[in-house]
């Protein structure tokens, strides 16, 4: 009995809709053309993660990774499968996960963090810790909308580790954020990981992945093509194709993730 | 694989479950704390970059009150077929403005709070019940107003007005309530659903007796018949009078006689079993909204 995240023969269909007027569908209607497609964002995917683990789930572009992670944190739900975890969940699904660009920084970090199940002593007592981390400095009582893409993201984040959860859901969060950022995040996914906290990690970058994780799921177009040991992960979706320093080169030029 | 090593003080006292809400409404009022910072941001956001701002909940009932009033009271002589015709219109708006913004908010709820809902896990009710207290607020001071201009006029209420207020108050909050949430599930798929509220609003309005008196349909020519049967069956009608029930019917010269022309048989037993068949329609939207949440992130 300790399974933090099951996940059986979960899949997620989504449907593009070609036409939505009424015009639009007696038109296809006459023409018999199709009224609307299907693809499958997640086949048929089962894995089970322990307390403590920490998973880094990769996988090209349109994968279905963040699909995945949303049914885990229980934004979308499954066609049919089943998703069970155990305990509180955090974490951050896309980059300013879901604040409000009316509201100040202030308010955001309050409503934020009741989401995520804090309570108003709770929020108090650890705000300083998460205006700390977040480094917004004056831009506190602005209105988020205001706000660049990578203050955006750190705040977020700040108010996400800093909930109490069992598990850790992470969102490529750090593909906005600069370097400094980037250390800290590292850094304090870390200490979630050594809390015994369970760690769930999307990522592109190779290198993270390995600092981070002692497992590697790889979705390739929703379907679970790999599980296993990390390095075995990188190499299965050949990210490691031109030798072990390469990615960093990259990371370098285009400012990515480290 | 390497084998993970489990330590079993990090193991959550918690049984395995399916992450996201489940428990519907009732989480809503588990939750009570967020619901009060989401009601807070909707009273922000509400009139955000307006010089007016709150003022705007009163100018707009004021203009449509005086509107009514001088056109329905005075130049069609609403006045002389009801006696206080102020109030008997008064009461009577401030609780279908309330039904309505509860409605159309609510309507808008999920769709405009589509940030959140594709992002955090968090019971989705949250968002149509916020509109529901937020439509509250803004309707409370009209109803010191309408209380204000009660008493100028000698209200005297007995045990029973009190009764009837609460009652209609019930009806139009669960009424309101359930379509509310009815709606803001099916405006995530077609956003036509606002478009019809604005168009059912406008017939709420007059599908009520508060801009003419009960009497004239009681008295003309759909009494007695099917159509009557059908008026009284609105439940917002039913609010509405028991509403006029309380605040109205003691300022007129002889209530005895106003509640004998002016209201239906068995007011309070045909409200209390409106009141029954809301509770059951809003069952039964709550089952509907289960339904359809599961799409909402996806189809937002």
């Amino acid at each position: 009995m300790t399974e933090s995240i099951v996940v059986r023969n979960v899949t997620k269909r989504f449907t593009m809709r070609y036409h939505r007027t009424i015009k639009q569908m007696t038109v296809a209607a006459v023409r018999r053309q199709q009224l609307s497609d299907s693809f499958l964002a997640v086949n048929d995917v089962s894995f089970t993660v322990e307390q403590g683990e920490s998973i880094g789930l990769m996988g090209l572009n349109g994968s279905g990774k963040s699909t995945l992670l949303k049914l885990i944190s229980g934004v979308m739900k499954p066609d049919s499968g089943s998703v069970q975890t155990r305990g509180r969940i955090a974490g951050l699904i896309a980059t300013g996960a879901g604040f409000h660009p009316q509201l100040t920084g202030r308010e955001n970090i309050y409503l934020n963090a009741a989401i995520l199940g804090m309570s108003e002593a709770e929020t108090k007592r650890k705000f300083d810790q998460i205006i700390d981390f977040a480094s917004v400095g004056k831009f506190l009582d602005t209105p988020v909308g205001h706000y660049s893409s990578g203050m955006f993201a750190r705040l977020g984040f700040a108010v996400a580790v800093h909930a109490d959860s069992d598990i850790f859901l992470v969102d490529e969060v750090l593909a906005v954020g600069d370097r400094p950022f980037k250390k800290k995040c590292l850094q304090r996914m870390q200490e979630v990981k050594a809390e015994g906290r369970t760690l769930f990690y999307v990522s592109h970058s190779p290198g993270s992945v390995r600092k981070m994780c002692d497992r590697a799921l790889v979705l390739e177009n929703g379907v679970l093509g790999f599980d296993g040991p990390v390095a075995d992960g990188i190499h299965y979706l050949k990210y490691d194709d031109d030798g072990p320093n390469s990615e960093d080169d990259i990371d370098d030029q285009m400012g990515a993730d480290i | 694989m390497t084998t993970h090593v489990v330590d079993p003080d990090r193991v959550p006292d918690a049984p395995l479950v399916s992450p996201g809400s489940s428990g519907g409404l009732l989480d809503v009022f588990r939750r009570r704390y967020l619901l009060r910072l989401l009601v807070q941001k909707e009273l922000k956001a509400r009139y955000q970059g307006s010089v007016l701002g709150l003022l705007w909940s009163y100018v707009k009932p004021a203009v449509r009150f005086s509107m009514y009033f001088v056109v329905m009271g005075i130049i069609l002589e609403m006045d002389k077929r009801a006696e206080n015709f102020a109030i008997h219109l008064f009461s009577g708006m401030v609780f279908v403005h309330y039904f309505t913004e509860t409605f159309a908010s609510g309507t808008r709820s999920i769709v405009k709070n589509k940030a959140l809902v594709q992002k955090m896990s968090l019971p989705r009710e949250m968002f149509p019940v916020a509109a529901m207290l937020v439509s509250a607020y803004h309707t409370l001071p009209q109803l010191l107003i309408l209380t204000g201009g009660a008493m100028l006029t000698g209200w005297s209420p007995d045990g029973l007005a009190f009764a009837a207020g609460v009652l209609g108050f019930s009806i139009i909050a669960v009424f309101g309530m359930a379509l509310a949430l009815l709606f803001s599930a099916a405006n995530v798929f077609f956003r036509d659903f606002q478009n019809i509220v604005e168009t059912f609003s406008i017939f709420v309005t007059w599908s009520v007796p508060m801009i003419y008196p009960f009497a004239l349909v009681k008295n003309g020519a759909f009494g007695g018949t099917w159509v009557e049967t059908l008026y009284l069956a609105n439940p917002i009608a039913e609010a509405v009078l028991l509403v006029q029930r309380c605040f109205w019917v003691s300022t007129t010269s002889d209530p005895e006689q106003t509640l004998a022309t002016n209201f239906p048989d068995d007011l309070f037993v045909r409200g209390l079993v409106i009141l029954g068949i809301c509770v059951v329609f809003l069952g039964i939207a709550q089952w509907a909204f289960t339904k359809l949440e599961g799409k909402f992130a996806e189809r937002l």
